[in-house]
């Protein structure tokens, strides 16, 4: 070319290279349009996108077990499901429990599995009740020993193993840590309470069990550590690790504060410690193993459980598996609200072809009028309309009366239209019909009068012009009416609620069921999401099949 | 976090001790959350009114959110801003919210008035105290309602609920409500398990099986309702023969609107409703909301209510305070579900054993009716 002598790149005015400044001044230009359209970016993000992300997420999170119970969920890790499981998870189980009942979230826990495994609701209930007297046994036991075990000082002194002691900062950041997963909120400050490294290396279940004690006063009670009596769990973690004989040998050269009191226990005889009789016998239940499997089957912090129970299966020992017939329903919802939706879909178009046809090619003053006429109903509240559906179509209702009046139904035999699916497509049909014709009004609108004419003077009859000229241009009219129409009718939820009985009712009542009533949002959320894949994946085939560039919304 | 739960400790102390809360320190208004209708009514004529009157600058606004409280409750929790001071909700609901710490919990004794006599709160509630963070108001009952017009001429109007599975004897529609809850019980019950032993057999799959079995020898015939409203509508069009609702929504379709409809009390089923107070509410509407659960659930204001709707009062002190209907004149009493005439034969719904096994019973159920 004829540029053999400039061997550079091309220069701007400035002396830049012209790419650099064109890619700058371009984008100034898409930060401008940015700018522009930010308002109504971040407003679909917060209102629109962020809740589908938090309902996607709902549906497989269960941080609730992990955050709940820790050591059990560790001690469980190996448990093999066979039979009950042994002493230690028992005690892990106590510790947990007796945290868990402080802060008040073992109910929530019982809520959370009950919905895997009936009857654990009540179990955790009744359990947390019970555990502050299971403790109670070893604090007793111990203030008998020695009346200094009952003074809030005495154990802060001790626990904290003097002062100079060196200290065991990880223990008591852990214990915080797990009290913020426990309470859902972040806890900073100075607790002032430290425990001692040397005693936290002796006693180290009291001095854990002391360190969220600790934790939870300063934090959430809003209390001074050194002035409260410590839990009975912190007495009962004592008595176990003065079970253990090495403890007593330890605390044999122990000079700390209080090592004259703790030797004194150690040698004295405590209550045998048998959490598992103690736990049991607070509710029997927790002898069963299916209890035990359930909580170690929804130990892991996300779960595929919700999704499992949504498509009408379950988690079992022996893998995963199809709930018993009597149990399924969410298959049946599904395949019914497809149906239907594709019923009442088709029920508009073909009700609403004519009518779209109507408005679009009569004189301005009569479509004006029939405009107003699909519109009206449109503007009424949707409660009214479904009511006056009620009135219309139920057994003594103003349909039957008619028949029955002009003698085409016998009074015995009136006709059943409501409480079943019928009920639900008429009054749906009915509902969306304007859905369907406005955007069929629209491209019909469009579609120039003369075409038919020209099809008719060239010898097609009245058929071959509609069917091969007028049709095809209302195609994209049809397309976008009935993808609306669909789209709405898959999660209507309050007409089928009112005239669908119980053959009538879609997926979307379950869904509202279990927000509202059942609170098991993540089942809710596992339907919703499964729901807004099917609209996804049929809107992609749609796309295929019939092209999205032929749907014309005005 | 911290400051918050340390304020709300002190209130509910001081409040509770009676002592050194002044007006200053409450807040000026309320949101008070309940059913609507006339039930809102009845309690907006017993207690809140004249609270308002007592309390001159304060005012309160309801929110007829009772039926999705629960939901609501959770969420607002979840979003950190609880704008409701006092909710109105049946028991069961109540117990769900305690376990779901969105509840606060009370001590009976120190934040409600004793009776007149001076019996303590949780002696004159007694069992009716389901939950620690249940404030019970009135007893409810779930019962039917029957067509009197409709009864087969030389047949006896139907005096047992195993009247409605007799499809022989009483043909027609009937209408119940679309959940498992009484509907398996009175199924056992009218198959022939013992009263005392429905729940043990409701708890074994057999049990459940023959519930619903009894349930399919008129599941053609049934119509189900979900909102109370609907039988009393369904009765009045004649849809129904007999249907189960909430016998103060049968009192008025019978005694005010004159419908030819009668009670059958046979086996209603007691439930209660009540308030409970949110948990993690600022100071200030803590205890204002304090102040007006004690006057509001005292003896004379449970009685007072029970001149407006035939629920009976959840005090024992109140019930020989009951009078007459405010505008029509009659006696109450025999219109409550607790009167000895009605009660002679009825169901105590076992809460307990509801909230362990709602969700299997109800997953089953559900499929039954889709099938």
């Amino acid at each position: 070319m004829s540029d053999t002598t400039q061997t550079g790149p091309m220069l701007a005015a400035d002396g830049t290279p012209l790419k650099r400044s064109l890619r700058r001044a371009l984008r100034a230009q898409k930060m401008r349009a940015l700018a522009l359209i930010a308002p109504l970016l971040i407003f679909v993000l917060l209102t629109f996108i962020a809740p589908i992300v938090d309902m996607l997420f709902r549906s497989v999170e269960n941080q609730i077990v992990g955050n709940t119970l820790p050591m059990t969920v560790e001690e469980l890790r190996d448990w093999d499901a066979a039979d009950t499981p042994d002493e230690q998870v028992f005690r892990a189980l106590f510790f947990d429990l007796f945290l868990a009942a402080e802060a008040k979230e073992h109910t929530k826990l019982g809520s959370r599995l009950n919905y895997e495994e009936s009857g654990i609701s009540s179990l955790f209930r009744t359990s947390g009740r019970d555990v502050a007297d299971i403790g109670e046994v070893f604090q007793d036991a111990l203030e008998e020993i020695d009346p200094a075990f009952e003074e809030a000082q005495v154990w802060a002194e001790m626990m904290s193993g003097g002062a100079g002691a060196e200290a065991n900062t990880r223990l008591l950041s852990n214990q915080i840590g797990r009290l913020e997963q426990l309470e859902s909120s972040a806890f900073n400050g100075d607790i002032g309470f430290v425990p001692g490294a040397e005693i936290s290396e002796i006693l180290p279940n009291t001095a854990r069990a002391y360190a969220a004690f600790a934790g939870f006063t300063y934090f959430v009670d809003g209390d001074v550590v050194a002035e409260e009596e410590p839990w009975e769990a912190v007495y009962a973690a004592l008595a176990v690790d003065l079970e253990d004989p090495a403890t007593a040998t330890a605390l044999a050269s122990y000079s700390g504060p209080s090592a004259d009191m703790l030797r004194a226990a150690a040698a004295a005889e405590l209550p045998p410690i048998d959490m598992k009789a103690a736990m049991i016998d607070s509710n029997k239940d927790w002898a069963r193993p299916n209890f035990w499997e359930t909580i170690q089957t929804y130990s892991p912090p996300y779960t595929t459980g919700y999704f499992l129970n949504a498509v009408d299966m379950e988690k079992t020992p022996n893998g995963i598996a199809l709930r018993s017939e009597d149990e399924r329903i969410y298959g049946i919802l599904f395949k019914r609200t497809m149906f239907m939706s594709l019923m009442i879909t088709f029920s508009c178009v073909a009700l609403g072809y004519p009518i779209a046809w109507l408005l679009a090619n009569l004189p301005s003053r009569t479509s004006n009028l029939l405009m107003i006429l699909v519109l009206l109903p449109f503007w009424t509240s949707l409660l009214v309309r479904t009511s006056a559906w009620k009135v219309m179509l139920q057994q003594q209702g103003v349909i039957n009366d008619v028949l029955v009046w002009l003698g085409l139904v016998a009074d015995e035999s009136r006709l059943v239209m409501i409480n079943n699916q019928f009920g639900t497509i008429v009054a749906m049909t009915h509902i969306l019909l304007p859905f369907m014709i406005l955007p069929m009004y629209s491209v019909m609108q469009t579609i120039p009068q003369t075409y038919l004419r020209a099809a008719k003077s060239l010898g097609a009859t009245n058929w071959t012009a509609f069917w091969r000229v007028y049709f095809p241009q209302s195609v994209p009219g049809i397309g976008a009416g009935s993808i609306l129409v669909f789209i709405l009718a898959i999660g209507y939820y309050i007409t089928p609620e009112i005239v669908g009985g119980t053959t009538g009712t879609f997926i979307s009542n379950r869904i509202a069921y279990h927000i509202s009533s059942s609170l098991n949002w993540g089942l809710a959320a596992a339907l919703g999401t499964i729901l807004l894949a099917v609209v996804l994946i049929l809107y992609w085939a749609y796309d295929k099949i019939v092209g999205i560039d032929n749907v014309k919304l005005g | 976090m911290k400051l918050t739960k340390t304020l709300l400790a002190t209130t509910a102390l001081t409040v509770a001790a009676g002592t050194a809360v002044t007006a200053q320190d409450m807040a000026n208004s309320m949101t008070i959350v309940s059913w609507g209708g006339a039930y809102q009514d009845s309690q907006d004529k017993a207690y809140v009114q004249p609270y308002l009157a007592a309390n001159s600058g304060v005012t309160a606004t309801w929110d007829e959110s009772s039926a999705e409280a629960v939901a609501k409750l959770r969420a607002m929790n979840e979003a950190g801003n609880v704008t409701w001071d006092l909710v109105d909700v049946v028991a069961s609901d109540a117990m769900r919210l305690c376990d779901e710490g969105l509840a606060l919990e009370l001590d009976h004794d120190e934040v409600l008035a004793a009776a007149p006599d001076g019996t303590s709160a949780s002696d004159d509630f007694g069992d009716l105290i389901v939950s620690d963070c249940f404030v019970p108001q009135i007893v409810y009952s779930t019962t039917f309602g029957y067509r009197t017009d409709m009864v087969p001429e030389g047949v006896e109007p139907p005096s047992t609920v195993c009247d409605v599975f007799d499809l022989a004897k009483y043909p027609g529609k009937r209408s119940l409500q679309k959940r498992p809850i009484d509907n398996m019980e009175w199924a056992l019950y009218c198959d022939g398990v013992a009263k005392d032993e429905i729940y043990d057999v409701l708890g074994t799959d057999e049990g459940v099986d023959r519930a619903l079995a009894k349930l399919g020898t008129i599941k053609d015939q049934v119509v189900w309702w979900s909102a109370g409203a609907e039988t009393p509508q369904l009765l009045a069009d004649g849809e129904v023969f007999i249907g189960s609702t909430y016998n103060g929504r049968l009192f008025s379709a019978i005694a005010e609107q004159n419908q030819p409809i009668a009670m059958m009390w046979d086996m209603q089923s007691f439930d209660l409703d009540g308030w409970i107070v949110p948990a993690g509410l600022p100071a200030d509407r803590l205890a204002r909301v304090m102040d007006f659960l004690k006057f509001a659930t005292d003896t004379q204001r449970l009685a007072d209510q029970a001149a407006y709707i035939s629920y009976g009062p959840a005090r024992a002190s109140s019930a020989p305070l009951v009078g007459k209907h405010a505008d029509l004149g009659i006696d109450m009493a025999p219109h409550m579900p607790t009167d000895p005439a009605n009660a002679g034969n009825v169901h105590i719904y076992d809460y307990e054993w509801w909230a362990d096994n709602r969700d299997d019973l109800d997953a089953k159920f559900q499929s039954w009716l889709a099938q």
